[in-house]
């Protein structure tokens, strides 16, 4: 029961777009239509669910205060904290290539739709985002971090496809000249969060 | 192009934010107070400009398979720079939990990775200098303007200070996350109709 409440809150209350606004750039850019968004929106899914946990154990076991007490008691007193920016990207931007390798090797068809936004994910906030959120919320276990971590990824795709769609719809209205293209996307999104925001507050 | 144009280029013509639409993500959060806006702005104006340097120091030994790592790897150092000076000043200047994290998501602002893809890998390092402490500028703009309104109307308050008289009923919807982004599609209206050439077909 915890785990579908974590699951519910991460995808709708602490939606990655609407209420923190991580990954914009990449929203933003690549939501012009539905195909496209669906394929970085799996993609963004993908990535976090399986760099998230190996944070949560880097976190958990390497970089916390006293994490490295496993390795001996002359070791309790260390704190890697600082470190952890730049271990997360690391993962991330290793885990990113990888995938691409794989995928690249082994599932042509995937990755002729999945392919090019892989290099755009090592730069999406929401995905270094969601560890150092992780870092924050201090989880118990491995299990939720993994449940956070999808939640997570199916509330950006849910917000990335949704706003795709509205995007092709408006291509045939008349918008103001200065404000057409990114100007009535940045209104569009903020009217799609303040509808967003009646989550909020809900716990289950 | 000389030194003043790269310097102003990325205030107007080509703004990060309203213009090149890059570092959106950690920049809308950041403006509910003018105090978390100066922090933030001042922060990406250091990490950018001394990024742009380093990498166009480097510029010539870098393998072009590997270049994202190195300025992943660039990047976070300053960040990590950033963020414990920060820390250290915290007793006598603080700084709320939140805010510690956008400060961590510098690393992956489109903006410093943009300005390093663009310019920095291809020219030298006083032009790259400029270029990033000019974008730092050009976004600091915007986050300053957005949370202006934010706290004023939200808060009542400009940096802490009580500016609206006494009896003004603070505005919750201001304070709201996507109000910024509202905002922002309001300061890029205006800017395209005075700027004609920005105008999308």
């Amino acid at each position: 029961m915890e785990y579908v409440s974590l699951f519910v809150k991460s995808i709708f209350v602490d939606n990655m777009i609407f209420a923190y606004f991580l990954g914009m750039c990449s929203y933003l850019a690549v939501s012009k239509t539905v195909k496209t968004a669906n394929g970085l929106g799996l993609a963004v899914i993908f990535v976090l669910l399986c760099t998230l946990p190996l944070n949560y154990l880097l976190n958990k076991y390497v970089l916390q205060p006293g994490a490295l007490s496993w390795l001996g008691p002359q070791f309790a007193e260390v704190d890697l904290s600082f470190l952890s920016f730049i271990i997360f990207i690391a993962v991330i931007a290793a885990f990113v290539q990888l995938v691409e390798m794989v995928v690249e090797r082994f599932f042509p068809a995937l990755y002729g739709s999945l392919g090019i936004f892989l290099p755009l994910i090592a730069v999406n906030c929401a995905i270094l985002g969601g560890s150092l959120f992780m870092q924050q919320k201090d989880f118990v276990n491995i299990g939720e971090s993994a449940v956070y971590a999808l939640g997570s990824g199916v509330g950006w795709y849910l917000a990335i496809v949704m706003l795709a769609a509205i995007r092709e719809k408006m291509a045939y209205s008349n918008v103001p000249k200065p404000l057409k293209g990114i100007g009535i996307t940045f209104i569009t999104v903020g009217l799609m969060g303040l509808a967003f925001m009646i989550f909020m507050g809900i716990s289950l | 192009m000389t030194l003043k144009e790269t310097f102003l280029q990325p205030l107007f013509k080509g703004n990060p934010i309203t213009v090149l639409v890059l570092g959106i993500c950690s920049s809308l959060a950041v403006t509910v107070t003018l105090k978390g806006a100066l922090v933030m702005a001042l922060s990406v104006t250091v990490v950018c400009g001394l990024s742009n340097l380093v990498l166009s120091l480097l510029r010539k030994g870098i393998p072009n398979r590997v270049r994202i790592i190195v300025q992943l790897v660039v990047v976070a150092m300053l960040v990590i720079l950033v963020d414990q000076i920060l820390k250290s000043i915290e007793v006598t200047f603080p700084i709320d939990k939140q805010l510690s994290v956008y400060i961590g998501l510098i690393i992956t602002n489109c903006i410093v990775m943009g300005r390093i893809e663009a310019f920095a890998l291809g020219s030298k390092p006083l032009p790259s200098l400029v270029d990033g402490l000019a974008n730092g500028f050009g976004y600091g703009m915007i986050l300053l303007i957005v949370a202006f309104f934010r706290e004023l109307f939200g808060s009542g308050t400009l940096f802490g200070l009580q500016v609206m008289p006494a009896g003004y009923i603070t505005n919750n919807l201001v304070i709201l996350p996507p109000f910024a982004l509202i905002l922002i599609g309001c300061i890029i209206w205006v800017h395209r109709s005075v700027d004609k050439e920005l105008q999308e077909k």
